[in-house]
């Protein structure tokens, strides 16, 4: 009966806040996870804020694209505008562009929102893009986080998709030139490209309701897709761990951080807070997307030198570097070879992305968890692979301004298209050639560095009369962080239990290879004694 | 798997704590030297400024409450700016301040916690790191064996895998049932309509004509200069009830007159121009920008989207980039009162490709 008496004294002496966590806790349990996840460490590396950036951007987005949704209204009827952009009124357009402009020039703060949606998504698409490479270089997709990879593929897909769709409501000139485009596009797919379009745009384009259709998708559909897919990518970054870099007293078995509560909590909260005001001070200053310049859709008239939002540049580009003629009449059917090529040139290119982490894994037959992100020179294949990934795609994406690089350092059409031609090409093999000797040489100077210290810039001059520069040798951990990684051999082909060796097994040693053949091994105790050995010698004829 | 990689004989087993265990498995092709370097253990820990000198702490306590201070004061900002630049005054400048002066409230707000906090993170918390033991993201032995235990006595129980007829004809059904909702999308597309007919049609007709983007004058032959160029649309689009947009997609044309002895007509098209006037469709058989500039001393006409250049003199054949087709031609005559009209309809689909076409 003693418990009793104390329980009911308890409540006077306790603050408001240790009731409310009380009441709360008593129907919720949240205890559980406040002390299982508070105290987690969260490895720290500046390049780890990129999936954050992409997170936070979002999270305007999806709030000031809310703000929009109360006074957009996606219809494709014409009105006669009569708002107050003197240089419109009166003009026909439909009342998605003419609320539109309503949110631009007769709501305040409202073409405030309608640019911070604009820049956040923008910025959105560039950090995922930047996230993306951060995994890809860091090894960051090994096993256990494969899925976590497709995951965060998809959204970045999706995220292209938003924003295609969204830069379609406001039916301005250039979103309707972006939506004819994609209506050449489909109709140029063999068999079912005609009918397709027809369905996509109710009847034949424009019509007047492909306006409305995108808007579910953009503000139901996909967002509720978004939301999802980001719940589950950041659920199990939560359940991975992060990964972190090599450093001394990290492991592949610990995750070393500052603790989320507090000082993780207040960097990223704060962090957060930075990003939105980045957002919002461009919002502020720089417009975007000034529809009132453009004019409503007409499949008339159209300005040279327009450029979609930039994700969707190396997909345009594709389709500019198709030389001329790649279109055939056969059994009686157009084959389309000129919107064909660059579908199918995106769709493997992007089949290769999200399959990476499986090829490296196949490749390399290793099973265990990888919690330690790689240095990028310390997979010079896969650095050299991402390296010319990036370059094709570049190349894709330099090509969507062929017009303006000819106009702006006064060059050919037809000579900036074949340059263009050949960069994506040939770029991604020097590209990658040039990346693997780089990260060689560089892993070859973490060697030289780990055997003979840094160069300390100390001239010494020998009793012989020679100059010799003083090597600083390192400290352990300094040491650490140059050795501890993990080299990879090509796989010797062995004949399995019936004694056969199949054609799998052949591929995948080529490829492994292919991959590690140019091995450089981190420096061992041995071999950094034996270095010590000789280097004594040197010393002692120093002082002698 | 074993036997494929080069584990074994080169290789020895890794520091065999407990946790290195709990992570077995295959390395595959990696090199585990046995001499490899072992982790020193983590680094001394090095005091901040902050921690070391209390004149530096007060700063750095000062610096963060002020920049919440200026969070609020920017709050406030924005809501006065709200209210101190209207834009009801049709003046484009008006919206500018508005949205700058607003704009810059709100960025003040949320700089001010943004660089608050992380100042007051990265100062001022214990800076401690945390260090948390990872373990295997695949369940324990045991677990793994309860789930297959649970599975086997769930198909035990229902038969799932002995009574096939009734698992296939569950698959059956559950592989039909989406269709139907796959069928009603048939309704995105009009059900009355074809669409190869329509794409292969436009407004022109014979004695249709010609007249000017926007504003639907009709166009005297007399009236075309050589080198001019005209934006033209069929006459009464502007009075279509429905798919005005629709049908200017197909029907907008290029007029330009050229000196008849620069153009080339081909064989059966000798008289589709009318003294050097031409009449070309503006939608690019590529994927259907507008083609809509045009360079008078060479005659070509350049597409914007994709850079097809196409040659007026030379039937509008593609001279570059990635369109294959000419621009289909309007064959053009002049009527009784010297205006410009279509002799009939484009003679083949103008516009992107597609499939049926032919
Ligand atoms: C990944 C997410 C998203 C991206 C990338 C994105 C992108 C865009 C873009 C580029 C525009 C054109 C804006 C302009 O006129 O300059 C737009 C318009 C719009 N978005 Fe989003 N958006 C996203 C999510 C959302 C969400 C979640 C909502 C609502 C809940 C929303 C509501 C709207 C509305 C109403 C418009 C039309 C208003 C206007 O054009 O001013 N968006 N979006
Ligand atoms: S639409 Fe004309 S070149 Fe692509």
């Amino acid at each position: 009966m003693s418990t009793a008496t104390t329980r009911s004294t308890a409540p006077e002496k306790r603050s408001f806040t240790a009731a409310a966590s009380e009441y709360v806790n008593d129907r919720t349990g949240i205890a559980v996870a406040i002390k299982g996840l508070g105290r987690k460490a969260f490895p720290d590396h500046w390049s780890f804020l990129l999936g954050e950036v992409a997170l936070f951007s979002f999270v305007v987005v999806l709030v000031s694209g809310t703000f929009l949704t109360f006074f957009f209204q996606a219809s494709m009827a014409e009105v006669e505008y009569d708002g107050s952009y003197v240089p419109l009124k009166g003009v026909e357009m439909s009342v998605a562009m003419a609320s539109t402009l309503d949110i631009s020039f007769d709501i305040r703060g409202g073409l405030f929102v309608r640019q911070m949606h604009h820049w956040a998504a923008l910025l959105f698409v560039a950090a995922i893009g930047l996230h993306m490479l951060r995994v890809f270089f860091t090894g960051a997709f090994r096993k256990p986080r494969e899925i976590n990879w497709v995951f965060g593929f998809l959204l970045f897909v999706l995220a292209m998709a938003e924003g295609f769709t969204g830069y379609s409501l406001p039916d301005d000139l250039l979103s309707g030139n972006g939506l004819r485009i994609i209506d050449g596009m489909v109709k140029g797919i063999p068999l079912i490209g005609t009918w397709t379009s027809f369905l996509l745009f109710g009847g034949e384009f424009p019509g007047t309701a492909i306006v409305g259709r995108l808007y579910t998708l953009h503000i139901l559909l996909l967002p509720a897709l978004v939301v999802a897919l980001i719940a589950v990518h950041v659920g199990y970054v939560f359940i991975h761990k992060h990964t972190q870099f090599a450093g001394p007293g990290r492991q592949p078995t610990n995750s070393v951080g500052p603790p989320i509560l507090p000082i993780y909590a207040a960097k990223a909260g704060g962090f957060m807070f930075i990003i939105w005001g980045v957002i919002s001070l461009i919002a502020a200053m720089f417009t975007i997307n000034p529809i009132w310049n453009y004019g409503p859709y007409d499949p008339s008239p159209v300005s040279a030198g327009t450029q979609p939002d930039w994700y969707i540049g190396f997909a345009d580009g594709a389709l500019r570097l198709i030389p001329p003629g790649w279109e055939f009449v056969w059994l009686d059917r157009t084959w389309s070879f000129n919107i064909l090529v660059p579908l199918i040139a995106i769709g493997i290119f992007l089949v290769l992305v999200v399959g990476y982490p499986f090829i490296e894994a196949w490749v390399k037959g290793d099973k265990r968890e990888h919690h330690i992100a790689d240095r990028p020179r310390n997979a010079p294949i896969r650095t050299a692979i991402g390296a010319a990934g990036v370059t094709f795609y570049a190349g894709l994406w330099a090509a969507a301004s062929s017009d303006l690089l000819a106009t702006h350092f006064s060059l050919t059409m037809e000579g900036v298209i074949n340059a263009l031609q050949a960069t994506v090409i040939l770029g991604p093999i020097i590209a990658y050639f040039i990346t693997k000797r780089v990260c060689i040489a560089l892993q070859k100077k973490d060697r030289e560095i780990v055997l003979h210290g840094y160069e300390s810039g100390r001239i010494v001059k020998l009793p012989g009369g020679e100059f010799i520069e003083v090597h600083q040798p390192l400290d352990e951990y300094d040491r650490w962080r140059l050795v501890s990684f993990e080299s990879y051999e090509p796989l010797m082909i062995r004949p399995d239990a019936r004694g056969k060796i199949t054609a799998g097994q052949r591929l995948r040693a080529s490829v492994s290879r292919w991959f590690f053949e140019d091995r450089i091994a981190p420096v061992t105790r041995g071999e950094l004694e034996a270095a010590h050995s000789s280097h004594h010698a040197e010393v002692d004829t120093t002082h002698g | 798997m074993a036997q494929d990689d080069n584990s074994g004989v080169d290789l020895v087993a890794a520091d065999s704590s407990h946790a290195e265990q709990e992570f077995a498995g295959s390395t595959g092709t990696a090199v585990i030297p046995r001499d490899a370097f072992e982790n020193p253990g983590f680094e001394p820990h090095r005091p901040r400024v902050t921690d070391e000198n209390p004149k530096r702490e007060k700063r750095a306590q000062r610096t963060v409450y002020t920049l919440f201070y200026l969070s609020i004061l920017g709050s406030v900002w924005a809501i006065a700016a709200y209210m101190l630049f209207p834009m009801e005054s049709n003046d484009v400048g008006a919206v500018r301040l508005n949205n700058m002066f607003v704009g810059i409230g709100v960025t003040l707000a949320l700089l001010g916690i943004g660089f608050g906090a992380v100042h007051w993170g990265k100062s001022l918390m214990t800076s401690a790191e945390s260090i948390d033991i990872r373990h295997p993201i695949s369940s324990t032995p045991a677990t793994q064996q309860g789930a297959v235990e649970v599975m086997r006595q769930a198909d035990e129980e229902s038969g799932f895998s002995r009574r096939t007829v009734i698992r296939n004809s569950l698959i059956g059904a559950l592989l039909a049932f989406p269709l139907p909702a796959v069928v009603l999308f048939r309704g995105l597309a009009p059900q009355d309509q074809l669409p190869v007919e329509l794409l292969s049609h436009t407004m022109w007709r014979r004695g249709t004509r010609l007249t000017l983007d926007p504003s639907g004058t009709p166009i005297k032959a007399s009236d075309v200069t050589i080198g001019s160029a005209f934006h033209v649309v069929p006459e009464g689009l502007a009075e279509l009830e429905h798919g005005k947009l629709e049908e200017k997609a197909k029907a907008a044309v290029l007029l330009m007159r050229l000196e008849p002895s620069q153009l080339n007509p081909a064989p059966g098209r000798e008289d589709w121009a009318y003294d050097g006037i031409v009449a070309y469709s503006k939608i690019c058989t590529h994927v259907g920008c507008p083609v809509a500039l045009y360079e008078q001393h060479t005659h070509h006409l350049l597409c914007p989207c994709h850079q097809s250049q196409f040659d007026v003199s030379n039937n509008c054949e593609v001279i570059f980039g990635p369109a294959k087709r000419a621009l289909p031609q309007l064959p053009i005559a002049v009527d009784d009162e010297g205006y410009l009209v279509a002799q009939s309809d484009f003679n083949e689909p103008v516009g992107p490709s597609f499939w049926e076409r032919h």
